[in-house]
């Protein structure tokens, strides 16, 4: 249990996706124009990666591990897909994605509205497939600790996206030169917050 | 016929400057970002996505005419998603100590936008010979930011270029100091945020309007 915990915090402070390893970068600069919208987009992405990641668990653990089709009788015991893993969880990310779309529209029509386009985009957000990918490379033990991956690390990218919002939001009103408006500062802005970012690096838990 | 025509050529020098993707069109940060501690990452990340862009901006052009529109995005990302398993396997057996500091960025070069955007945007509704052309200079334009970044960051941080040293030793005992904030994360984005700055400064037509 205390894993659990450790691994949720850690994700969000520590091993944040956008400012540890910047993934999501894209949306994260493109979306991030005011508060509302970015929240939205946020709260989708939380939702997108607590699913795919425990299902991509799954099927590495009982399809594409060596080993892991053993299941299926004594003829399987070798066989390793690996090498698909790629191609298996872009296949479930992008099937998710249409499936909570979907699922969304259904049951809380409000919600859908307010994310509009950006639940499709959620497919090819790098943090959706980077947190499958790390799922995979950091070997977490048991269900618990996967699901606890997933929503920290959905967490921490909302978390940064909504205040780089904020503080885009605030800076309309400073004489900022020319050519580094927009973007550029947005990049400084983003490095500034990874500084401050880093004084949690010396938690223990 | 000759191999370039001009407009065959701007295909492959516009992406290199006014339309960079990603100090221009903001795409593609993500993996630009985390490889560039060292110069050599850089580099083979560099290659490694011009390869695939290249290649399965090619195959999307081919088969453009029979991808059904409503599943185009699948249809995509599984063509890329091959190709970058062609070249991560590629790395994997030639290049294995790379491969191992680039861990799962490699992975990452499928949700790469700079892909996506080009085949969207370009491969779609256009011939093989210039979708390819186009995936070559977009990859090359991304390389480009990649190489700087890394030249930048692995002189100051490490003293080394390539893994070589070649900050002389009479600096470090004059008192010179690698700066090792240039090795934390946040640099590189504080980096591009100056170069953004800088291209923006000769190019006065990139200046976001208000």
């Amino acid at each position: 249990m205390q894993e659990i915990f450790n691994i949720f915090i850690r994700s969000i402070f520590i091993d944040n996706m956008i400012f540890a390893f910047f993934l999501g970068m894209c949306s994260y600069l493109a979306v991030s124009k005011t508060v509302k919208t970015s929240m939205g987009l946020g709260i989708a992405v939380i939702f997108v990666q607590i699913i795919t990641v425990p299902v991509n668990y799954l099927l590495l653990e009982y399809m594409m591990k060596p080993g892991a089709l053993s299941w299926l009788g004594e003829n399987f015991r070798e066989v390793d897909l690996s090498f698909l893993s790629f191609m298996v969880y872009i296949a479930t990310i992008a099937a998710m994605v249409q499936l909570v779309e979907m699922f969304v529209e259904k049951f809380s029509p409000a919600l859908y509205n307010s994310l509009g386009i950006f639940l499709p985009l959620i497919a090819v957000n790098c943090a959706i497939l980077g947190g499958s990918l790390f799922m995979e490379q950091r070997e977490y033990q048991n269900i618990g600790e996967v699901l606890s991956w997933g929503l920290g690390s959905g967490v921490g990218w909302a978390l940064a996206i909504v205040l780089l919002a904020a503080i885009r939001e605030r800076l309309k009103y400073h004489n900022i030169p020319a050519p580094l408006r927009g973007m550029g500062i947005a990049f400084i802005v983003t490095g500034l917050m990874g500084l401050a970012f880093m004084s949690f690096l010396g938690i223990k838990i | 016929m000759r191999i370039f025509s001009s407009k065959n050529l701007q295909l492959l020098t516009r992406p290199l400057n006014l339309e960079n993707p990603v100090t221009v069109q903001i795409l593609g940060i993500c993996s630009a970002l985390a490889v560039t501690v060292k110069l050599k990452p850089a580099i083979v990340m560099g290659i490694s996505v011009i390869v695939v862009t290249a290649f399965s901006s090619l195959v999307i052009s081919l088969i453009r005419n029979f991808i059904p529109p409503r599943i185009r995005i699948i249809v995509q990302l599984l063509v890329v998603a091959t190709m970058v398993i062609l070249v991560d396997q590629f790395l994997r057996a030639f290049v294995y100590d790379v491969s191992k500091q680039l861990s799962v960025y490699v992975g990452l070069i499928i949700t790469n936008c700079i892909i996506m955007g080009r085949l969207e945007a370009f491969a779609m509704g256009n011939k093989p010979w210039p979708s390819f052309l186009d995936g070559i200079g977009n990859g090359a334009g991304y390389a480009i930011i990649l190489i700087i970044v890394g030249f930048i960051r692995e002189l100051f941080g490490s003293g080394t270029l390539l893994g070589i040293h070649v900050i002389p030793k009479i600096a470090y005992d004059a008192g010179y100091v690698n700066n090792g904030l240039m090795i934390m994360p946040t640099m590189a984005l504080v980096l591009v945020g100056v170069i953004i700055w800088i291209q923006r400064s000769f190019s006065k037509s990139l200046i976001e309007k208000e």
